[in-house]
């Protein structure tokens, strides 16, 4: 295998996967615990190690004070933008934030920025595939909502620095999904692809040509999707509870954990059915009770997916499209299973949906699709060329606080504009630029991305030097700058001041903390999972061998499964994760025949009237696979 | 605005090759024909940049062609593998294939960009220039079209008017007619000025076809002209978008 892998990871709000293409066809990798998700949940447990995962997703209801959720929410946004979030999530601002800091979430008694969180979930995903694969993964391909602006960009870029990971590409979410739909239907048409997250909302529109998928327009809104309307429901249920009760549990964080369990539950099953049950105990042993119809539930919906209607009109409009022109809707996001969700989108685009693929897998499948094409690509990738637009527009800030655009909504990046600056006084060194992403008019309404300080212009008198400043948004949608004095050919020195997030020098201080372990944690891991494949393997021996196929081996046969189980003992309590291996594959060699023969044996029974699960199979020694053991209950 | 690279007539077509820095076969432009490897940029201005004259009227299906053909050989995606200088190399090229096809696909933009290289400035007629000039109280470079002046000065009484009944709570539906009906002159107007546009490229591209028989007065003329009718229109398109504002607030 290949040392150079190159994963796809949806990096979600409520969910987070990896996957990579098998072959020809994009698989997503399950962690140990089988399942293909990794809820986007980090805690810390009692030792204060961090927990990613279902594993964190008990502890948030246990120690809610521990544990985070939704943080895709706070990538790259400063603390006077969030105080709506603050009022719905149970987020832990660090007290003691500088004005200009970068947030930091309190964990215990530990704070994290939210790039640092994000990178926790990032380097989970990374082991699941390292696990997979048994080789360090160190390359990756991270999927963003389209509608993510530079700074929310960046940072994700950021967390992947931190979890050890050189991001290769960020690929909008919708059209990660488009490329997995197209893999097998290679058309030519125009494609909507609606896409309703955890917490992100999503439109875009793609023109799809002999493999090129080529992005018209995008909108979105990303701070809308599954998540407001658990807030709608968890609101309504402490409503009740305070009006009835006289309690008020909006301080006691295990209870409205407990209830967001609840309601999410509550949410999903009627997807499915016409009437739910939310039942769930309060601290005290009284138990919340409500019948929900789906009706009553659609209702209370309605405005939240309204919401939706507005960008994807304005994404029509930019693309110059009527709903008629679109061939194929694409529905993306675990909030588009909402039945009034689906008939919603039918309305609009007078279309049924398409929704073959698995709506929280496909974005994922993309990515890894998107990690071939950059890797070289393959015969399944051949001809497949992704070409996405900015979805906001760039500004620079012109006397009176007014947004001069100089790069438009919808362009295709990469994309570049130049500006020409020059002084206001005699002998002036300096001149800043202040950079916005925005559609509105006047500064101040706009995003501030950054402020760039031109510095060591040459001394000349005003208005003679002539800056060239290029304004450059590379194919991952993030902002570069580049200046040069024309009249000295000079390169000017730039200094950045992100508006919103971390510098170069804070992003290393955060790798290497991680990094000090990193080869050291790896090979550690490698040996846990080797001893435990180990004693797979050889407990299913110790049953082969009560099996009545054992009988059928010759004695030369059985001495050689005796050996290489005596090596394989020995190896098991070494540190050699290799030895460990190798061993084991040996084993797996050594004992083919004794496998098939219990095979045989199991056919035969099923052969003279037996039931094939009736069967006492006995247990076949199994090949590595990446699966943990399955759990019964 | 972006200044221009070049001067037209001087640049090198893509056509023009030149030898390959990797391979140093002599058949590169944007990437070499011989090993596919993406060349440094040269400085040319859009036309150049699709091997295109100068010329207005551009067949847009060639181009999108044309477009996609290059994307699949200097798109930053395909060239991920290369080394850094080969990224950078294909980052700059993509930009300046993406931005030049943004610009010459649209004929109004494209004639801007011409007018642009033939060194015309046009007017500041963009809504953040009117919202700085309102902002800063500069006097904006904006001229009233002689022949739109009675117009346009009876239809801005006509829109305080308005403003002044809608803030009131008042509703003249006589008013709103006569703006409409003058709404709708205005719109006429706006796609008369096209078809003068479109004589304008005509003249301008047999100008080109001529080749160094054309002289430079005749040049600036037909520019001149072209700047002309563009200043009225946007002007055209301000004010139905002024309309517009005063009739849906």
């Amino acid at each position: 295998m290949s040392s150079d892998h190159i994963v796809g990871i949806d990096l979600g709000t409520t969910n987070s996967l990896v996957a990579f293409m098998q072959g020809e066809t994009p698989v997503v990798i399950p962690g140990e615990d089988g399942s293909n998700l990794v809820p986007s949940v980090v805690a810390l447990d009692a030792g204060n190690q961090p927990v990613i995962g279902n594993a964190a997703r008990n502890l948030l209801i246990e120690t809610p004070e521990r544990a985070v959720y939704s943080i895709k929410r706070l990538m790259g946004r400063g603390v006077e933008d969030i105080q709506e979030e603050l009022k719905l999530f149970p987020f832990r601002v660090a007290e003691d934030l500088q004005p200009g800091e970068v947030l930091r979430i309190r964990l215990g008694d530990k704070t994290f920025t939210p790039p640092e969180i994000s990178a926790l979930i990032l380097r989970q995903l990374k082991r699941n595939a390292e696990r997979y694969f048994g080789e360090a993964v160190t390359k990756a391909v991270i999927t963003v909502p389209a509608y993510f602006n530079d700074a929310q960009r960046q940072a994700t870029k950021d967390a992947g620095r931190i979890a050890g990971l050189e991001v290769l590409r960020l690929v909008n979410e919708p059209t990660a999904a488009s490329l997995a739909y197209g893999l097998d239907k290679k058309q030519n048409g125009i494609v909507a692809v609606y896409d309703l997250g955890g917490g992100t909302f999503d439109i875009s529109i793609l023109k799809l040509h002999d493999g090129i998928f080529e992005v018209i327009a995008t909108n979105g809104d990303t701070h809308l999707g599954g998540d407001d309307i658990d807030n709608l429901l968890i609101t309504i249920a402490l409503d009740d509870i305070r009006g009835d009760l006289g309690i008020d549990l909006r301080r006691n964080a295990e209870a409205v954990q407990a209830i967001r369990k609840a309601v999410i539950d509550a949410k999903i099953a009627l997807s499915a059915q016409p009437s739910v049950k939310l039942d769930f105990e309060l601290p005290g042993g009284k138990r919340y009770q409500r019948e929900i119809t789906r009706e009553q539930f659609e209702q209370l919906i309605q405005p939240i997916i309204d919401r939706t209607v507005g960008p994807c009109k304005q994404a029509l409009k930019d693309a110059n499209l009527k709903p008629e022109q679109i061939d194929e809707v694409v529905l993306v996001g675990g909030s588009t299973r909402i039945p009034k969700v689906r008939a919603l989108v039918k309305e609009m685009f007078r279309r049924e949906p398409h929704t073959d693929l698995n709506p929280d897998e496909v974005v994922a499948l993309g990515a890894a699709v998107q990690a071939v094409i950059l890797g070289g690509g393959s015969q399944a990738t051949q001809n497949m060329l992704l070409l996405d637009v900015t979805p906001l527009s760039l500004g620079i800030e012109v006397a009176g606080g007014v947004t001069d655009k100089i790069i438009l909504r919808n362009s295709t990046i990469p994309a570049s504009a130049t500006q020409f600056y020059t002084t206001q006084i005699d002998g002036q060194a300096n001149v800043a630029i202040h950079v916005l992403q925005g559609e509105r008019e006047l500064a101040k309404d706009c995003r501030s991305l950054a402020r760039f300080d031109l510095k060591g212009i040459p001394p000349m008198a005003a208005g003679i030097p002539r800056v060239e400043v290029k304004f450059l948004i590379d194919a991952n949608g993030i902002l570069n700058v580049s200046a040069r004095e024309q009249r000295s050919g000079k390169q000017a020195d730039i200094q950045v001041q992100p508006s919103y997030g971390l510098t170069d020098e804070q992003v290393e201080g955060m790798i290497l903390d991680s990094f000090d372990n990193a080869e050291e944690d790896f090979r550690r891991r490698q040996v846990i999972e080797a001893r435990n494949e180990a004693a797979t393997i050889l407990a299913a021996l110790d049953k082969g061998k009560k099996s009545v196929a054992w009988a059928e081996l010759t004695s030369d046969e059985k001495k050689q499964i005796a050996r290489m189980e005596k090596v394989l003992v020995a190896a098991k309590d070494e540190d050699d994760y290799q030895a460990i291996r190798q061993a084991i594959d040996a084993l797996n060699q050594g004992t083919m025949r004794l496998a098939e023969l219990m095979m045989d044996t199991a056919v035969s029974s099923a052969l003279k009237g037996k039931k094939m699960d009736e069967t006492d199979l006995g247990e076949g020694p199994t090949p590595p696979h990446p699966m943990a053991p399955p759990e019964f209950q | 605005m972006t200044e221009s690279l070049a001067t037209i007539g001087t640049r090198p077509l893509p056509e023009e090759t030149h030898s390959c820095w990797s391979c140093g076969s002599m058949r590169a432009a944007h990437f070499c024909e011989s090993c596919g490897k993406v060349q440094p940029p040269q400085p040319v201005d859009y036309f150049a940049f699709f091997g295109l004259p100068p010329k207005l009227n551009l067949d847009v299906a060639t181009l999108e062609k044309d477009f996609y053909e290059l994307s699949r050989r200097l798109h930053p995606d395909l060239n991920a593998r290369g080394g850094s200088r080969v990224q950078e190399w294909s980052l700059e090229q993509s930009s300046m294939l993406n931005d030049a096809y943004r610009t010459l696909r649209d004929p109004i933009k494209r004639t801007e960009y011409l007018l642009h290289l033939e060194g015309m400035e046009l007017e500041e007629q963009s809504k953040s220039a009117t919202e700085q000039a309102r902002a800063t109280g500069e006097v904006k470079k904006q001229i009233v079209p002689p022949d739109l002046l009675e117009e346009v000065f009876e239809l801005n009484m006509q829109l305080e008017e308005l403003r002044t009944q809608k803030k009131m709570g008042e509703d003249d539906p006589a008013l709103i007619e006569e703006i409409g009906k003058q709404k709708l002159a205005l719109e006429e107007k706006h796609e008369a000025l096209l078809d003068e546009l479109k004589a304008g490229w005509k003249a301008w591209d047999a100008l080109i076809d001529r080749g160094s028989a054309a002289n430079a007065v005749e040049r600036a003329q037909i520019t001149g002209q072209m700047v002309d009718v563009l200043n009225r229109r946007n002007y055209i398109r301000n004010l139905v978008r002024d309309v517009n504002e005063a009739l849906e607030s």
